[in-house]
């Protein structure tokens, strides 16, 4: 079920991805002032809002487990905080590489956004080794929601408290609104930013189905492994239900409940 | 809910002073963190940005002991069972919980502040006593909310140690950040509140915030 439309999604993501790469080669201007080193803007801030917005996703998806006891969501938004964060590593190495190209520096701590965005990033690191150290699958889910919905009500805080405190000296590309950016350049980050979207949504249903099916495959073999067990007892046949052959597919729950 | 509440907060405060565990523990990591930082930065006295950047990392600091110790003896003798078994809300411990914390970050404050005036600082308190303490208090609020929570996050969990700092301290960075910024020119040399007031709001914010979603989400730390 999560796996639905995800080769119309592939398609599209593949199209969108190459289009944007034409844009950002062929079509935007080299930017008067950085020269052709601006070009990583298109990679590096589309990336930065899809993950921050991925880890908000996130939160959001785990109030809805949280209301509706429904697990398939803590699973929802454990996939978007895993690819947050692999996007997230993306960012601080391009935003690093921007500013060493930039202002000769590979760290400034002056620049609120990727400052704020290290904070995020060390924040979320912490979701693993916390999700992993619970074995119980209810507890594990629920805690896991609640670390998702604080640290996404932190998200938005710790921006203000950042750019509060730091003095602004990025070089303004575009500023907060999108106006000062040219039409062409604005339309090539525009494309950039659908690409990395739909790059991320299409990861996210493939892990999801990917994480799905393996723990379908396991639950169909402790089947059939308890199968094998009473026959090799002798205590007959299985009850219906518990199901033979390709029974036990059809059977199977959509979602993982507690095995 | 209240009342609860105030029967759980004694029975804390009266182990805490029984067994003197949490606060005598935070005071003398406080002192030996300006002992380090004496040494680490080979300054004898501090003033300015300096002096309130160590002020409040090593307040941060003690607080990660303070919450590795919240949920002990729930933890370690089963009693949190028990006291999930009474008809009680749960929110009703989440609030003392973090009353406690709370209490523990003031007592912590008496020692370390007054030990860091006199060990370290160069401008002296008393010029702007009031001001401080108006942002240590509204600080504490915040740390106190989210450090309650953090601690059930994490008592339940086998990584239990590693947990509490590394979720605890990026959450508290903006605390440092308005604290900091708002004590710099308490102790520097004109001790002047600057922008104190857009602080403290910053600061009340962030406490509004999580006292909030940790009201919304504690109950379902303890579900089972």
């Amino acid at each position: 079920m999560y796996g639905s439309g995800l080769r119309p999604l592939s398609i599209a993501t593949a199209v969108a991805t190459a289009a944007a790469a034409v844009l950002i080669f062929f079509y935007a201007p080299i930017e008067a002032d950085q020269g052709f080193s601006q070009k990583i803007f298109y990679v590096h801030v589309p990336m930065a809002i899809v993950a921050l917005l991925g880890f908000v996703a996130a939160g959001l998806m785990a109030i809805k487990h949280l209301r509706s006891r429904d697990r398939s969501w803590d699973l929802r938004s454990y996939v978007a905080i895993h690819l947050s964060i692999i996007l997230g590593v993306g960012v601080l190495v391009t935003g690093s590489i921007w500013a060493k190209a930039s202002w000769g520096h590979w760290w400034r701590w002056e620049e609120p956004v990727l400052v704020s965005f290290l904070i995020v990033f060390l924040l979320y690191c912490v979701y693993f080794p916390l999700r992993f150290s619970i074995e119980d699958p209810d507890r594990q889910a629920r805690y896991s929601s609640v670390f998702a919905i604080t640290a996404g009500a932190f998200v938005p805080l710790n921006f203000v408290a950042v750019r509060l405190a730091e003095q602004v000296l990025h070089p303004r590309v575009f500023s907060q609104t999108g106006g000062d950016l040219p039409g062409e350049m604005f339309l090539t980050l525009m494309v950039s930013l659908l690409a990395m979207a739909l790059l991320f949504v299409t990861l996210w249903k493939l892990e999801l189905s990917a994480k799905h099916a393996a723990q379908q495959l396991k639950r169909l073999r402790a089947r059939l492994e308890l199968q094998s067990e009473r026959r090799a007892e002798g205590r007959g046949p299985v009850p219906a239900g518990a199901g033979a052959d390709g029974g036990a597919v059809a059977t199977v729950p959509a979602h993982p409940t507690s095995a | 809910m209240t009342r609860a509440a105030a029967v759980i907060l004694r029975k804390d405060l009266r182990i805490e002073l029984r067994t003197r565990e949490s606060v005598p523990a935070m005071a003398l990591f406080a002192v030996t963190v300006y002992v380090l930082l004496h040494f680490g930065l080979d300054r004898d006295t501090l003033d300015g940005d300096l002096a309130s950047g160590v002020l409040w990392v090593t307040l941060l600091l003690a607080t990660v002991l303070a919450v590795n110790r919240l949920f002990a003896n729930e933890r370690e003798d089963g009693a949190l069972d028990g006291l999930l078994l009474a008809p009680i809300d749960r929110t009703a411990l989440y609030l003392a919980k973090a009353a406690a914390l709370f209490l523990y970050l003031v007592l912590l404050e008496l020692v370390a502040v007054p030990a860091f005036a006199l060990l370290l600082l160069s401008p002296g308190l008393g010029g702007a006593l009031p001001e401080l303490l108006a942002v240590l208090l509204v600080a504490d609020l915040g740390l106190a909310a989210i450090g309650a929570l953090v601690a059930a996050l994490a008592a339940e969990t086998r990584v239990r140690e590693l947990v509490v700092p590394l979720f605890l301290l990026p959450l508290l960075v903006p605390v440092v950040i308005a604290g900091a910024s708002a004590t710099e020119p308490l102790l520097a040399a004109p001790q002047e509140a600057e922008g104190l007031g857009g602080w403290l709001a910053f600061l009340a914010l962030y406490d509004t915030v999580f006292v909030l979603v940790s009201l919304a989400v504690f109950d379902f730390l303890l579900e089972d």
